[in-house]
Parts: C-alpha cells; structure tokens; sequence
C-alpha cells in the first residue's frame, strides 16, 4: 500500500477509536465531568497524566531540540520529569484528600477568599491558553504535513474530534481516550527509534544505544563521535553545552516547578479514589513519560549523527530523497554560498531567520531563497528541528507503515493534552467563577451545560489561535511554566506545609511572583527582544529560569506578609490538618 | 517546608499527638527524598558534572548520563519508595485510607 493511504487509514483508525471511546464514556454528572467521578485506577490515570503532560512539543520537537543542543537540552529532560517528583511528594496526595474539583478551589477554600481563588483563576486560564494555542498549531502541521491538507482545515478537523469527546465525555471521556492516545504516540514514537538505535549502534533499545559504540567499525562511542564530528565542523562537543550554569540550574527547576504547578496536570490526580492512589499514580505517570524521555535523548543523538553523515559534503544532485521531500515542505533550505554544488554544515545561520523560498530554482535545481545573506560562517543549510522527529523514518529508510505511524503519534500527542488543557479552562469557567463566585444558587444541571458551552468556547478560541498565531506564540512557553512556578506552585505548598500561612500573605505572594515574571518575560521577549542577551538578564538568568526568582520572591513576601497579618481562622487549621491525614 | 515547625501543629489543640508523630516522621522522610531528588539532577546533572565526567557508564561521560538518563530513573525509584513507605507509616499511625 503507498505510504499516502496507509497515513489516512492509521489516523483515520485512530480517531474513529478516540470518538467511540469518547461515546462509550459520556459524563453525566458535573463530577464526572471535571474528575470523571473519581473513581479512575491509578494506573490508568497515570497513564492518562503521561498522554494528558506528552504534547505536540514533547513528540514533534523535543528530541530535534536536544540534537541541535546537546547537554543543554538536558534541562528540558530533567525538569519536565522532576516536576513529578515534587508532585508526588508535596502536592498530589494532599489536594486529592482534599477532595474538590479544581486547583481554583483548594486556593480559594484554603485561603478562605474568593479573590484568591480569582487570582488563580487568571493565572490559569492565562497558563492554559498559551499552552494550547501551540497543540491546535501541532494538528494543524502534523495534517499538512502528512495529510495534504491545509494547515487551517487541519486545525478545524482538530477541533471537531476534540470537541466530540472534551464537550460529550468531559473528564471521563477525555481520561480513557487519553489511554489510547498514550498506546498510540508511545507506540509511535518507540518504533522508529528501536529501528535507529538498532541501525546506528547495533542495540535496538535506545537508552543503551546511546552508550554504545558506533557500528561503523571505528570503535568510538556514540557520543564521541559526535563530540568529534561537531568539534570539527567548528560546533562546540556535544557533551558539553553552552550555556552557563547558572542558567541551566534555574531553567531546570523552573520546569520542575512549573510541571507541579500546572493545572491540567494537577487536576488529574482529582479523579483517583484515594490519597494514596494519587501517589501511586504520579509514580505510574512517571514511568508512562520516562519511556519517552529517556528515548528522546538518544533519537535526537542518532538523528543528528544520521543527518550529518548523509548531508555533510553531498552534492545536491545526490541528496537523499527526504531532503528535497522536506526541502518542498519549507522545513529545509539550501544556499549554496561557495557555489561547489555541494552542501556543507557548520555553525551559525545559512541566511538571516527563516526561509522565504522564492519561485525559481538554483543551478544545481535547489528552491532559492530570498533572505538576507549571513556570509560571516561556512554553515549553508538551513534545517527545522522538528524534522529530526518527523523525517526521522525516512532517513532510517523504515518502511511506509512506520511513517503513517508517527503521523497518528503526533497527532495523539497534541490531542490529548489540548483535550486536557480544555477542560481545566472549561471547568475554572463553569465551576470556579459561576458556581462558586458569581452565581452559586445554580443547579447541577446548569453547571453542566455552563461547563461545555464553556468548554465549546475554549474549543473556538483555541482554534483560532491556531488558525492565526499571534507571533508570542512560539516565544512565550517560557511563560506558562514560569508562570505557574511563580504562581500557583507556592500557593499550593504553603496551603499544605505551613498552618500560618493566611489569606493576605498568598494573596500578595501570587501577585508578587506573578507580576514580577511576567514582566520579566514580557520585557526580554515581546517589548524588548534585542536587549535578551545573558549581560542584560537578572543575575544571568534567562527569561526561560527567571520563573524560579518569581517563586523565591512569592515565598518571601507571602512569609513576610502573613508574619504582620492576623492568623488564618481556626477552621482553616482542621483543614489542613483533615488534608495532611489520608484516613477520611 | 522550612515554615513547618512540629510545634506549630499541637498550638490549635485540634491534632491529636498520633497525627502529629505520623506528619513529622513524613516531613523528615520527605527531607531525605527531596535531598535524593536534588543530589541526583542538580548535584550530578549539573553543579557537578564536569568533575563526574572524567568517569564514564558504557558510551555515557557519567555527570552527562545523570543529566539525561540516570536523574529520571532516580526520580521513578524516589516516587515508588516513597509510596510504599508512606504506606507502611500510614498503617503504623492507623491513618491509612
């Protein structure tokens, strides 16, 4: 069968199983709704957290960003892991004892105040949306892509399936088709790099294929090879990285903290029957996205290896076909600046920012490019990251099934975590700002119709910014999880760890940690981006770190300004003491 | 969790001693994890690696393999520790659920 059919009839097989599922599962009830009753397995609920937290950016570009940054890209792997830990330990056990639907709730309950609970209404949905608008762009690549179809009807088809089983299931139904999205992008994902582990090194498990030494007889290791390679086309080693330390440890724990703090990663330890369940289960997740994690580094190892040997030097003419497949889909250029009709690799930019491809071709039949020269470095080649990920089974040469599977995989990823993302928005709409701040005398049934017409609205909105991404899209992740290190996390904690901890001292920390990364960010990425260079940045941190100075500074203020307000009420200490006790 | 003086429980004579044995031998249990958690990706994955470097896992320069591997693997085995001694100090208090 040509690869074509075979991608339409593995995402067309997929989402008919997301939509079944999604029908065999509707929720009745607002629980249902917001935390599919409660009663999900802790296994299958960490595997719905891994499908829920593995986005587009997790499956498309993750191992593409650690191939082009070597250690550096070890910020992404230990801080979007290490957030579980901190989950598991100081945070889910507790908001599950304690019992609610949202994250909205235990601030606004525990903080005795409903402005808390606006607080951190704004700072999720400001969380939620950055994060989703880049999964409805996902889908939309993912289709044209591989499916030929237009990245707008892309997203639009998206946006169909997703309201099907977000508005129809709610939590319910977004859980168990989270489950089959899971089998589906780790399948996905696994099998190409069994293949190239297995072609690069000989060993088909990539974790130990990574260690292992090239199979092309020259008896170096993997990583020296590559070490050696990028050294000499003037790259620094691949082991060693670039940036500072400083900035490596705060971005580091940035991610850690903000992975805690996320919403609709939080909210999914409300849906397991018990205290200890959710402990359980933040451990399954673990595992679920440490099968992916721990294979991404070596994917991106032997992709850049892969791309090097195959591209280093070659004459155009030569090129392999998925160079010029990728080169008609704009994710590759070629100016050939020493006019050899061969293409060379090195640092720095082929040309200034991304490709404008003009009409015509060059002599040796590459697109021509109409950007800006940048002749101050050899480099020629312009390459997106995400093919590393995406033309990765065509540069192994698998065959046309393992392409349609990665298709299916990518979009799985990017479905189940807008799915998630939707309904945290949906449900601290409906349930956070009408039921239990504006409008309480509403009834069940109203609060569920609120919570999908709300949840359809997200949908729209959602979509559209996939249609027409505003261009702080791409720039602003930092935020979503700056934002909820700043924000969110330390509320959360200090509800749970310190009995004192009172009303105007949260109040005042959130705001505090949140302006101040905010504008932070803010300034270095939209206002001011020629001046976000390391000399201007706080203490050496970028704005993708500065979310850990926002979550010292919420700490601080919050301790300072509880110490000079009155204690909070004498409920509010049984409380807690209720919450830190799993037995009901 | 430095805010966190065992003290400050028994002032509101609502926790009964049980409880607050069973959260003080929580809070140091998560002492030494989250010191685990912070040894093994910040210690290793970074402050640290260059000196761990110099030894090496198979292909792996040692601090490197840390930072993308062995930090992760340490993180599941803190998790599914510390479940399973939570539970046995659960049962211990009688405040299992």
């Amino acid at each position: 069968m040509a690869t074509q059919t075979l991608i339409y009839l593995f995402v067309g097989l997929s989402f008919a199983l997301y939509i079944g599922i999604a029908i065999a599962s509707r929720a009745g009830s607002t629980s249902e709704f917001y935390v599919a009753g409660g009663g999900v397995n802790p296994v299958v609920n960490g595997m719905a957290t891994a499908a829920d937290w593995m986005s587009a950016a997790s499956f498309i570009s993750m191992a593409g960003i650690i191939a082009f940054s070597g250690y550096d890209g070890s910020v992404y792997l230990m801080g979007w892991t290490g957030g579980y830990v901190l989950l598991a330990l100081l945070l889910a056990p507790y908001l599950r004892k304690f019992g609610q639907f949202t994250v909205p709730d235990f601030i606004g309950t525990r903080y005795y105040s409903k402005a808390a609970r606006v607080v951190a209404v704004i700072c999720l949905i400001f969380i939620s949306f950055t994060y989703i608008a880049g999964q409805m762009r996902g889908v939309g690549i993912v289709f044209s892509r591989f499916l030929d179809v237009p990245i707008n009807l892309g997203v639009i088809i998206g946006m169909a399936i997703v309201f099907v089983y977000a508005v129809l299931g709610g939590m319910k139904g977004v859980t168990y088709t989270q489950v089959a999205q899971y089998c589906v992008l780790i399948f996905a994902y696994m099998v190409p790099a069994f293949f190239i582990s297995f072609l690069v090194t000989g060993n088909p498990v990539p974790q130990l294929g990574l260690g292992s030494p090239v199979n092309d007889g020259s008896g170096l290791y993997v990583l020296q090879k590559l070490d050696l390679v990028l050294q000499d086309m003037g790259f620094a080693a691949y082991t060693s990285g670039e940036k500072s330390m400083i900035d490596v440890f705060c971005i580091t724990l940035a991610l850690m903290v903000g992975t805690a703090g996320l919403p609709h990663v939080i909210v999914r330890f409300f849906t397991v029957p018990k205290a200890s369940d959710a402990r359980k289960s933040a451990g399954w997740a673990l595992v679920f996205i440490a099968l992916l994690y721990t294979t991404a580094p070596a994917v991106g190892a032997f992709a850049r290896l892969n791309f090097i040997d195959s591209v280093q030097d070659t004459d155009y003419a030569e090129a392999p076909a998925w160079f010029r497949n990728w080169e008609s889909n704009d994710l590759i250029a070629w100016r050939d600046k020493n006019g050899d009709g061969k293409m060379q690799l090195g640092k720095g930019d082929p040309f200034q920012g991304a490709p404008l491809f003009a009409e015509s071709t060059g002599p040796s039949g590459e697109r021509v490019v109409s950007n800006e020269a940048a002749d101050d470095n050899p480099n020629e080649v312009y390459v997106d990251r995400d093919i590393m990920v995406l033309a990765n089974p065509e540069i192994a040469n698998l065959p046309g099934w393992v392409i349609a599977l990665v298709a299916a995989g990518g979009l799985a990823a990017a479905l189940s975590t807008a799915a998630g993302l939707l309904l945290v928005i949906s449900s601290s709409i409906s349930h956070d700002l009408l039921k239990s701040t504006f409008r309480p005398q509403i009834t069940e049934k109203g609060e569920l119709l609120a919570a999908r017409i709300a949840a359809t609205a997200a949908i729209v909105v959602a979509g559209y910014l996939g249609i027409y991404p505003p261009g702080w899209v791409a720039q602003v992740v930092a935020f979503a999880f700056g934002l909820a290190a700043a924000s969110l996390f330390p509320a959360i904690f200090m509800g749970i760890f310190s009995k004192r901890m009172n009303r105007e001292g949260a109040i005042a920390g959130m705001v505090t940690g949140l302006s101040f990364t905010f504008l932070y960010i803010g300034w270095f990425k939209l206002w001011s981006p020629d001046s976000n260079v390391a000399a201007n940045w706080l203490f050496g941190i970028s704005p993708e770190g500065i979310g850990v100075i926002g979550m010292l500074l919420n700490f601080a203020v919050a301790i300072a300004v509880a110490r000079f307000t009155s204690a909070p009420p004498k409920e509010i200490g049984w409380l807690v003491d209720k919450i830190r006790v799993p037995r009901a | 969790m430095s805010d966190n003086s065992p003290g400050a429980s028994e002032t509101d004579g609502t926790t009964s001693a049980n409880e607050s044995a069973y959260w003080s031998q929580n809070i140091r249990l998560l002492w030494t994890l989250m010191s685990i958690w912070f040894v093994v990706s910040f210690g290793a994955g970074i402050l640290f690696r260059d000196f761990l470097d110099q030894f090496s896992i198979g292909g792996y320069p040692l601090g490197f393999w840390f930072a993308q591997q062995g930090s992760i693997y340490v993180f599941i085995l803190l998790i599914v520790f510390y479940s399973i001694r939570m539970k046995r100090i659960e049962r211990q208090y009688d405040l299992d659920d």
